[in-house]
C-alpha cells in the first residue's frame, strides 16, 4: 500500500476529515453546532469502519459501522439535540473564553501525537504512523475539549470525540479482535455520562432526582 | 508561439471574464434569496460608465491617490496572468510562482490601504487598518500552504503543481484537505466576502473593503472594482488549479485542447461560484474582533497540513 493506492488513500483522507471535524468542534462555541459536527463525525467514522471493512474483507467491521451510523450519527445527536432544546437560548452558546488559546493547544497536542507515534512505531509503514497519528490527536483533542469546555454538553462531545479516536484506532488495524465490543463498550461509556448529565439537568430544574416528577409535564398523573 | 498565443488570449479572458464572474455571484445570491436579481452584465455596464466619468479627487489627497488604482489593477493583472486557466505553458509559465503571486497580491492589498489613509478620512483609516490586522493571519496561512505543495510537489511553479497532481501519483492526503480549507478561508478573507466582510453593504461600522474606496470615484473606482473582480477570479483559477487539477490543456497541445480546457475551466469556476453564493447566503457576516479567531484557525490548519505533510513524507 502507498499513495496513490485508493484502498489505503480513501481510509487516510476518511481519517484526516475526523480530525477535520474535531478541530471544528474545538472551534465552535454553539451547541447546536457542535451537536451536528458530532452528527457528522460518528457518519464519517461509520464510512471509515465501512471502507475498512470492504478493504480487510472483515464482515465484522460492516457491524461496527452500524453501531456508529445508528447510534453516533443519528440517535444520540438526536437526542442531544432535545436536550439541548430544554436550555433558553441565552445558555445554548458557550460562554466566549479562549477558542484562541485552545486552537493552539490542540494543534500542540497533533504535534506531541506525531512525536509520540513516530519513535514508537519506528519500522512501521509511514503511512501506518500517520493514520494512528490522527487517531491519539483524536484522542488527546477529545480530552482538551473535555478539560476546556464549561457545559455538560461540551463536554459530552469531547467525551465522544475520545471514543471516536479510539474506534479510528482499532479499526484501521487489520485483525483487530474484540472489534465490536470495543465500541459497544465505549458507547456504553458514552451513554452514561449522557444519562448523567440528563440526572443533573433533572435536579437542577426540580432539586429532586424523582421522575416522577416529569409526568405532569407529559400530560400523566396529577 | 504557442505559449504567447495562450497567454494574450489567457489575459484577455481574465480580463473579460472577472467582472462577468462578480454579476454571476450576485445574481446566483439574488436568485437563492428569492430576488430576480441584476443581469451578469451589470458590473460590465456599470465599469463602462464609471470608466467615462471624471474621477473626484478630495481635498487632501496627494499623488497616492491617483497612482494606487492603477498599481493594485497592474499586480493583481499580472497575478491573473500567470494562474493557469484553460493551458499549461503560457509564455509566463516559468514565473507562474505560488509566491510570486502572493506577494503581487499583498503589493495590491498595501496599494488599497494606503488609498484608504490617503484622503485623510476616518472610515479609510478604520478600513485600512482592518484589512492590515486581516493580512496579518492571512498571509501567513498562504505562505505555509504553498509550504505544503512545495513539500509534496517539490516546486512552488503553479504549472509543476498542476502536472504533479494531475498525474494522480499522490493520491488523496490529509495534507491536502487541510489545505484546501485554509486556503478557502483565506480566499474568503483575501475578497472580503461574507463571514469576514460583506460584499454588498454599505454600513460604514461593519465594512473593510468598500471603507478603503469610500473616497474613490469615476475612474479610478472604476479600476478598483475591476481589481477587487480580478482578485476574486485569481483566487477561484488558484483554488480549481490547485485542488481541482485536471482538464487543463498541455504545453504545446492544439485549439481542441484549449478548447476543452476552457469548457473545463467554466464549469470549474462556475461551481466555485455556485458554493461562494451558496455558502454567503447560508452563513452570517461575523464580528470584526472574530475574524483574527477565523483566520487563525486557517493558519493553524495549514500548519497541520505542514506537519503532517512532514511526517508522511518521511521528512520528520
Amino acid at each position: 500500500m502507498g499513495f496513490g493506492d485508493t484502498s489505503y488513500d480513501v481510509a487516510h483522507v476518511l481519517g484526516g476529515a475526523m480530525l477535520l471535524i474535531s478541530f471544528v468542534l474545538l472551534y465552535q462555541r454553539r451547541i447546536f453546532s457542535l451537536v451536528n459536527a458530532l452528527a457528522l463525525q460518528g457518519m464519517v467514522l461509520a464510512l471509515a469502519a465501512l471502507w475498512q471493512g470492504y478493504v480487510q474483507g472483515a464482515p465484522q467491521l460492516y457491524l461496527t459501522a452500524l453501531i456508529a451510523f445508528t447510534a453516533k450519527g443519528v440517535l444520540i445527536p438526536i437526542y442531544l439535540r432535545r436536550l439541548v432544546l430544554q436550555l433558553p437560548p441565552a445558555r445554548r452558546a458557550e460562554p466566549a473564553s479562549g477558542i484562541g488559546a485552545s486552537m493552539i493547544a490542540g494543534f500542540l497536542l497533533v504535534g506531541l501525537s506525531i512525536l509520540v507515534v513516530l519513535p514508537a512505531t519506528a519500522g512501521a509503514r509511514v503511512l501506518a504512523r500517520e493514520d494512528l497519528a490522527i487517531a491519539l490527536s483524536l484522542v488527546l483533542l477529545g480530552l482538551l475539549m473535555m478539560v476546556t469546555r464549561r457545559t455538560a454538553l461540551a463536554q459530552i462531545a469531547g467525551l465522544m470525540t475520545l471514543e471516536n479516536g479510539l474506534v479510528l484506532a482499532a479499526i484501521g488495524v487489520a485483525g483487530m479482535p474484540l472489534m465490536i465490543e470495543l465500541s459497544t463498550a465505549g458507547l456504553v461509556l458514552v451513554i452514561a455520562v449522557i444519562a448523567g448529565v440528563f440526572v443533573r439537568v433533572l435536579h437542577e430544574r426540580f432539586d429532586s432526582l424523582d421522575t416522577s416528577l416529569l409526568d405532569p409535564h407529559r400530560g400523566e398523573g396529577p | 508561439m504557442g505559449g504567447f498565443l495562450t497567454q494574450l488570449l489567457h489575459v484577455a479572458l481574465m480580463l473579460a471574464a472577472a467582472p462577468l464572474l462578480v454579476g454571476v455571484v450576485r445574481w446566483l445570491k439574488s436568485r437563492l434569496l428569492g430576488r430576480r436579481g441584476a443581469h451578469p452584465m451589470q458590473p460590465w455596464r456599470d465599469l463602462l460608465k464609471l470608466l467615462r466619468k471624471r474621477p473626484v479627487l478630495a481635498d487632501g489627497a496627494s499623488l497616492i491617490s491617483r497612482a494606487a488604482p492603477y498599481l493594485a489593477l497592474g499586480a493583481t493583472l499580472l497575478a491573473a496572468a500567470l494562474v493557469p486557466s484553460f493551458a499549461f505553458g503560457m509564455a509566463l509559465a516559468p514565473m507562474a510562482d505560488l509566491l510570486l503571486i502572493g506577494g503581487l497580491l499583498a503589493l495590491a492589498r498595501v496599494a488599497l490601504a494606503l488609498n484608504g489613509h490617503d484622503a485623510g478620512t476616518p472610515f479609510g483609516g478604520l478600513g485600512a487598518a482592518r484589512e492590515m490586522t486581516f493580512a496579518v493571519f492571512a498571509e501567513p496561512a498562504l505562505l505555509v500552504c504553498v509550504m505544503v505543495f512545495a513539500v509534496l510537489i517539490g516546486s512552488t511553479n503553479l504549472n509543476a503543481i498542476g502536472h504533479g497532481l494531475a498525474d494522480g501519483q499522490m493520491g488523496w492526503r490529509v495534507s491536502l484537505l487541510f489545505a484546501l480549507v485554509a486556503l478557502t478561508a483565506v480566499a474568503l478573507a483575501e475578497n472580503a466576502r461574507v463571514p469576514v466582510d460583506n460584499p454588498a453593504t454599505h454600513l460604514e461600522l461593519t465594512m473593510v473593503h468598500e471603507a478603503m474606496l469610500l473616497e474613490a470615484s469615476g475612474r479610478h473606482l472604476a479600476l478598483w472594482e475591476m481589481q477587487a473582480a480580478l482578485k476574486l477570479l485569481v483566487w477561484l483559477g488558484l483554488l480549481a488549479a490547485l485542488f481541482l487539477p485536471f482538464g487543463t490543456a498541455a504545453p504545446g497541445s492544439g485549439p481542441f485542447a484549449w478548447v476543452l480546457g476552457l469548457l473545463l475551466w467554466v464549469a470549474k469556476i462556475g461551481l466555485l461560484a455556485l458554493a461562494l453564493a451558496v455558502f454567503e447566503s447560508a452563513i452570517a457576516k461575523m464580528r470584526v474582533l472574530r475574524v483574527p479567531e477565523f483566520l487563525g484557525a486557517a493558519l493553524m490548519l495549514a500548519l497541520l497540513a505542514a506537519a503532517l505533510i512532514f511526517v508522511s513524507t518521511g521528512l520528520a
